[in-house]
């Protein structure tokens, strides 16, 4: 017998093991997997094809629907209400996004230092990050009560007239805005923390010895280096601010004058208010199209901008 | 010793300012009506114990508690079960079909809620859910972040630890219980916590998903007894901190580990 045979024979024999060995796998794999894919797959996904569907039909969301062909985005361009409620997304997102970037920068830098009572000081900015937008909105609708809030007080004791804010419509939309920088700075601090974290110490320590005072070395090493960070808190915040509206339900419930109803806020409207169910769910398609786009390019940009890998 | 640093002139201001709200709260809470309608505002002069009563009193809160507490609960242990079971799975085994179901199941992750939300309640509707703890559960039992968060943990392990156990004749099942299951611990840790916080804090959901009051979680049933006693400052404001006080205890005691989470996982 040649060494030929032989191994032709060994690799014969090997290869109905192999092949169970393979469909051990599979049945293995899917095994592990198939509970959380299923599930997952149909309260996720199936429902992104099916609002879809949804928004080109007339329906109640309780009865069948019927086919409407392109009407509900035909309503959608032609709807006032819609392009207000953009409008004032847009608004909202221009303001919550860099305020709250650019108030947790320094607090996380300073958070960052080694002083006396950091511990104190990081559990009072996270602090609200466990708070409910339900608790956090009945807090600042005392905070900010036109006749006995704090507030006003404060505004009162500098001898300033008392301010409405969330009952006066051109102040609501603000009023969110603070209330809700007030509750994610904690969650923006944390991120820049723990990138901060992650600067190696002897990259500033060498910017040091090549004499870069403190202000130069945190502009030209930390400020690079946490820019990863920066651009997942642009998205994050982005796409949570475009989402609004747990935050306006419990305070101004879109109100007033319509002044603080967002996207979202009229979405929820025409689904559960005039049961226009398709209608709803061509706004949620409009949404998501925004969201998809911005999160697309904004990965492409941070890509090209970060230099620097920090894990 | 070391002159105190500069900064506190800064830090301080700014934490009183990140806590008021919540100590405003606690001050209200303890006051009288008449003392919540005062302006300027003030102090209490005592501890007005009867609004924490007549909250409890007013509110099933005992019974939302609960409902929030079972909701929290059981996706919490789903999670981590079936969770980590995937995560396994998509980092350790080739099998087929493995790459696009990880693939489609991220992209749910970009998927805003409110397009989620209308079939949704169709689906649970047709389940016989809408109005149930299940409706609040069944779509929360697994969470593509928390199979996304255990695939990248098993990824970073050596595969040795395994093999060595799979060589001796051990199943997979076996050496995930009892190889990896140890080192697993602080990942499923964090899993556990944002899971928690994320379905205790839920309200858009629930406020479409359930209508009866013993049915409802504490968010939802808070909110609706803000509509009815906007009036009551002092009351409402019991209501608030008897409702945030299991999550604000854990976050006291665990604040270390609470930040570290968030951190890691980049979840509100």
């Amino acid at each position: 017998m040649t060494a030929e045979v032989q191994a032709r024979r060994a690799v014969v024999r090997e290869r109905p093991r192999v092949d169970r060995r393979r469909l051990d796998d599979h049945v293995a794999g899917w095994g592990f997997a198939a509970p959380a894919v299923v599930l997952i797959g149909v309260f996720g996904l199936v429902p992104v094809v099916w609002s879809f569907v949804l928004s080109f039909q007339h329906t109640d969301l309780t009865s069948p629907g019927t086919f409407a062909g392109g009407d509900n985005y035909a309503k959608l361009v032609a709807d006032p209400l819609f392009w207000d409620a953009a409008r004032r997304t847009l608004v909202y997102v221009v303001l919550f996004v860099p305020i709250t970037l650019a108030l947790a920068l320094p607090i996380a830098v300073m958070l960052n230092q080694k002083i006396r009572g950091v511990v104190f000081y990081r559990l009072a900015v996270s602090v609200p990050l466990v708070t409910s937008t339900v608790a956090t909105g009945i807090m600042f609708s005392w905070l900010a009560n036109p006749q006995f809030g704090l507030v006003n007080a404060a505004l009162d004791a500098v001898g300033l007239p008392k301010q409405g804010f969330f009952s006066d419509p051109g102040q609501a939309l603000f009023a969110v805005v603070a209330m809700t920088v007030w509750g994610w700075l904690g969650f923006a601090v944390i991120i820049y923390l723990a990138a901060l974290q992650n600067v190696p110490k002897d990259l500033i320590e060498a910017s040091s010895l090549d004499g870069c005072g403190r202000a130069r070395s945190f502009w030209h090493v930390e400020l690079p280096l946490v820019a990863p960070a920066t651009g997942f808190l642009l998205v994050w915040l982005t796409i949570n601010g475009l989402q609004l509206f747990d935050a306006v339900y419990v305070t101004t419930k879109g109100g007033p004058l319509r002044a603080t109803t967002v996207l979202v806020y009229h979405l929820y409207n025409e689904a559960f208010v005039s049961f226009d169910g398709g209608y709803a769910a061509a706004i949620g398609c409009a949404v998501f199209l925004v969201i998809g786009a911005f999160t697309l390019v904004q990965l492409r940009f941070n890509r090209r901008t970060s230099h620097y890998e920090v894990r | 010793m070391r002159r105190p640093s500069a900064l506190h002139l800064i830090l301080l201001p700014l934490s009183a300012v990140m806590v008021t709200p919540l100590v405003w709260m606690l001050l209200v809470s303890i006051s009288t009506q008449a003392e919540s309608r005062r302006f300027p505002p003030g102090l209490p002069s005592g501890i007005e114990w009867e609004n924490y009563l007549a909250a409890m009193r007013d509110a099933p809160l005992g019974s939302w508690l609960g409902n929030s507490l079972v909701v929290s609960v059981v996706c919490v242990a789903g999670n981590l079960l079936l969770c980590s079971l995937a995560g396994y799975a998509f980092a350790r085994i080739s099998f087929i079909g493995s790459k696009v179901a990880f693939v489609l199941m991220l992209a749910t992750l970009m998927v805003p809620f409110q397009i989620v939300m209308l079939p949704l309640l169709i689906m649970m509707r047709s389940l016989g859910l809408v109005d149930t703890l299940g409706a609040l559960i069944a779509p929360n039992l697994a969470t593509a972040f928390g199979v996304f968060l255990m695939r990248q943990f098993f990824t970073t392990l050596p595969r040795e630890l395994e093999e060595a156990a799979r060589i001796d004749g051990a199943s997979r099942l076996r050496t995930l219980l009892q190889v990896l299951l140890p080192l697993m611990r602080p990942t499923l840790a964090t899993l556990a916590v944002l899971t928690f916080l994320q379905t205790w804090n839920d309200f858009l959901w629930p406020l479409i998903a359930v209508q009866s009051p013993d049915v409802m979680t504490v968010q939802l049933g808070l909110q609706s007894f803000q509509g009815a006693h906007t009036t009551n400052w002092p009351k409402l404001m019991a209501g608030t901190v008897l409702s945030q006080l299991p999550v604000l205890l854990v976050f006291f005691f665990a604040q270390r580990f609470f930040v570290r989470s968030v951190a890691a996982a980049g979840i509100k």
